[in-house]
């Protein structure tokens, strides 16, 4: 037979066969092999537990990631979702069993938030459960859906069921909200997803990139209100009300109006949890930000809280922040001495 | 023969009367039911397909529509996307393909029950799969191989047997010349194959960035080697034989041909820009991105010189609107997928909703109307029974226009998304400027679906009848 694509069938579709399987040996298999050696989990990182893997089956199995990505772009824009994402940070997702392939936790869409840093972002158990139960019990433009499934209604709990209590309408008319094994382990595998620090020495390119964010970053208005939104609204609320029994509001707050700052200043800088505050006792636990904001933004969000909603106490300066992280550093100091 | 007035006429003051289809082709029964079959699957799966769209679409609105797993947003979305997939395009291409090869190679299918197997396997493999991912069993959540490998094998197998009864029409044909319609249908069956296989085997798809290297040549060859040469393929034919005359160039379908198999394979990591996956495979997937125009403009040129100066032809036929639709879309979503590849664009369009338009363009604006077009052009022939027109008509233009309502707005919203992101505005903010946009695209969809609703119908319309008078007209 001739050499002749137009005659030759054997020949035509040899060429057609073979010829993609040697493109996709060199654009997909081999880069695939090759990545994978030089897969290492970062050194910071510790291994997934048992209960966080099997969230992370939850996870996949509800299909969050159509709507989450986990992947922080070298790029300004991303930012807020914490450093840039490497190779190192998805070492540890591997394949569940012989039936599933690895889990696609980079995502393609983000319709919700970046998930990469939520554990360190939105550290509190209670928050998380509240928000799967019903998403808009605390976010209350969300469009997430609820994920009812994952709890149960109880008449009389037992005593170490993990009971969530959700204010006003969101919870059911009869009986309490349990989590179940499966809401616990999705929870703990959220509370993991935390980006540590990576040692290996970026290339380049990601160099030349990182160094163009931060000069972006430095140039970038601070604004209380924004900072205030992305940090503090899913749990105190964009209105300042908090939610019943579970966070506390930011309006009338005897801390927030309070002339002295020092106070609400250490809230911010260090966090806090199990408060009575006007006889009220709060559950929910709320994180530390003092590694996460510089001075400046602390006292951007400290009179955003106290200039709006009707608040209207002293406000704060950078340098009043700087100083109570000092005088705290001392005390520790001493303390320790 | 007097042909009637393409203009309008007291009797239709809205619509223009439409060519019959007077040829009628001898074709074999077999061929006729196995082809039928075929069309029939893939317009149960298309309605079932975008009632799940549909249904998604207006989640996005009232999140609280439902709160039963089953029908969750997570759970649905892959069976919406895997049901279009496997189940109404790919048997729909398949049933027209089944008719093409043999067509060109001058002979009767290979084997009819190899046929058969390969229709029953490829249904079954979308039952099961739509029932394990609905009670949330999947595969990794990986875009498009979301049904799991023993599932997904029985599709795979099928199209396996598809492959080896094409191959074997093309190898036994009648003709010297392998036509270039049976290059890019057989090409696309033996990619697809290769790519299925890539997928699913283990052992170099690992952890984290290795699997994700492969999900990025998948994603994208699982549409891009797949429905784009097989309605290519197809264009390649119904286009010259219901025009009744060449196609333009038989050499520059033979340069796109090419052009696509080594540019396209190489493009499937842009769906990662910016992701933590080496930086040269991204670089490599962009400089092909741009190839890209190549044979895009190769194949739309070739496809739009077939049409000059034939445009009261295809103004008076009512498959060919759907055809020039098509092809006029190949070429915005190819071209839009380019600048989408650029990482200046690329950072404001990424991870918005803008992709969910670009890939509601090509999978419905590009590949469904050139399906459809085939349908219409070729079932008609084959059974003798003809779809009421007036019903063609409206499903061309509820889809038409339903496809452009659904991704403009998604297109515009999707820019103010990215450019909300850029500002560094509160996130929710690029939430809530959405709702408008997400209620237009639930208008969009509805009319799409309603479309699909007529569709339906007019394939019952055309379904083959034993007792047919092959002279009688079917409508009058």
């Amino acid at each position: 037979m001739k050499l002749n694509f137009h005659k030759n069938h054997k020949l035509l579709f040899g060429v057609i066969f073979w010829g993609f399987v040697f493109l996709s040996l060199i654009i997909a298999v081999f880069p695939a092999l090759w990545v994978q050696q030089e897969n290492k989990p970062l050194p910071a990182s510790e291994p997934m537990s048992e209960v966080e893997r099997r969230g992370m089956k939850v996870f996949i199995n509800e299909g969050c990631v159509y709507c989450h990505t986990q992947q922080v772009r070298p790029i300004a824009m991303d930012e807020n979702w914490g450093r840039p994402s490497a190779p190192g940070d998805y070492a540890r997702v591997n394949r569940p069993s012989v039936w599933r392939q690895t889990p696609a936790v980079l995502g393609s869409e983000r319709t919700g938030p970046d998930l990469s840093n939520i554990g360190k972002r939105q550290p509190s158990a209670v928050w998380h459960y509240m928000h799967l139960y019903n998403p808009r019990s605390v976010v209350e433009e969300s469009i997430m859906p609820s994920y009812p499934w994952l709890f149960k209604v109880a008449e009389n709990p037992s005593k170490n069921a993990m009971v969530v209590s959700m204010p006003g309408d969101y919870g059911p008319s009869n009986g309490k909200i349990i989590a179940t094994e499966k809401a616990k382990a999705l929870v703990a595998y959220l509370k993991s997803l935390k980006q540590v620090s990576t040692d290996a020495r970026p290339t380049a390119a990601q160099k030349a990139k990182a160094d163009s964010v931060a000069a972006q970053a430095a140039k970038k208005e601070i604004s209380g209100a924004t900072i205030y939104a992305d940090n503090c609204a899913s749990c105190h609320q964009s209105d300042g009300k908090g939610v019943q029994g579970v966070f506390p509001p930011m309006v009338d707050d005897p801390v927030v109006m309070a002339k002295d700052p020092t106070k609400h200043i250490q809230v911010v800088l260090y966090g806090l949890q199990g408060k009575t505050i006007k006889g009220t006792a709060y559950q929910g636990a709320m994180q530390p930000f003092g590694k996460l904001l510089s001075d400046e933004e602390v006292a951007a969000v400290i009179n955003h809280e106290r200039t709006s909603w009707g608040n209207d106490a002293p406000t704060v300066t950078a340098e009043d922040v700087a100083k109570v992280r000092k005088n705290d550093e001392l005390n520790k100091i001493q303390a320790e001495e | 023969m007097n042909k009637p007035s393409a203009v309008q006429s007291v009797e239709r003051p809205l619509t223009v009367e439409k060519a019959k289809a007077e040829e009628r082709i001898e074709t074999s029964s077999k061929s006729v039911k196995l082809i039928f079959s075929f069309i029939a699957c893939s317009a149960f799966w298309l309605v079932f397909g975008t009632l799940v769209g549909e249904y998604l679409g207006f989640k996005f609105i009232w999140p609280e529509i439902d709160t039963i797993s089953w029908l969750s947003f997570g759970r649905l979305r892959p069976v919406h996307t895997n049901v279009v997939f496997w189940g109404f395009l790919s048997q729909a291409m398949l049933a027209l393909a089944l008719y093409v090869v043999p067509r060109t190679s001058q002979r009767e299918l290979f084997s009819y029950r190899v046929g058969w197997a390969s229709l029953w396997l490829m249904n079954l493999s979308v039952i099961l799969g739509v029932i394990s991912l609905m009670a949330g069993i999947n595969n990794g959540a990986q875009e498009y191989r979301e049904f799991i490998w023993p599932i997904f094998s029985l599709f795979a197998f099928g199209l396996i047997l598809v492959a080896y009864n094409l191959y074997k029409t093309i190898a036994n044909r009648n003709v010297k010349e392998i036509y270039i319609s049976n290059w890019y249908i057989l090409a696309a069956c033996l990619w697809t194959i290769i790519l299925a296989a890539i997928a699913y085997l283990p052992g170099y798809q690992q952890d984290g960035i290795s699997q994700t290297v492969i999900q990025g040549y998948y994603m994208h060859q699982g549409v891009g080697q797949w429905f784009t040469p097989m309605v290519l393929g197809l264009t390649y034919y119904f286009l010259p034989k219901l025009l009744n005359r060449p196609i333009y160039s038989y050499s520059l379908g033979v340069l796109a041909f090419w052009t696509q198999m080594v540019f396209y394979t190489m493009i499937g990591s842009h769906h990662f820009v910016f992701s933590p996956i080496p930086w040269w495979i991204q670089t490599v997937a962009i400089v092909f991105s741009v190839g890209m125009i190549v044979p895009v403009t190769a194949g739309t040129g070739n496809f739009l010189l077939t049409m000059r100066g034939k445009w009261r032809s295809i103004a008076r036929s009512y498959s060919l609107p759907f055809i020039l639709v098509g092809v006029i879309f190949y070429a915005i979503v190819s071209y839009q997928g380019t600048l989408e590849a650029f990482r200046s664009l690329n950072k404001t369009w990424h991870f918005t909703n803008f992709t969910i338009a670009h890939s509601h363009m090509s999978m419905y604006g590009f590949v469904s109307f050139l399906v459809w077009g085939g349908i219409y052009g070729l079932i008609p022939r084959m059974t003798g029974y003809e779809p009421p027109q007036f019903a063609v008509g409206a499903h061309f233009w509820l889809a038409f226009i339903g496809v452009l309502v659904y991704s403009i707005p998604l297109m515009i919203g999707g820019t103010l998304q990215g450019l909300s992101w850029i500002a560094g505005d509160p996130f929710m903010e690029s939430v809530t400027l959405m709702a408008p946009y997400w209620v237009w695209r639930a208008v969009g969809g509805t009319m799409m679906f309603m479309s699909h609703l007529i569709f339906a119908y007019n394939v019952w319309k055309m379904r083959p009848q034993s007792n047919k008078n092959v002279d009688e007209p079917s409508n009058s």
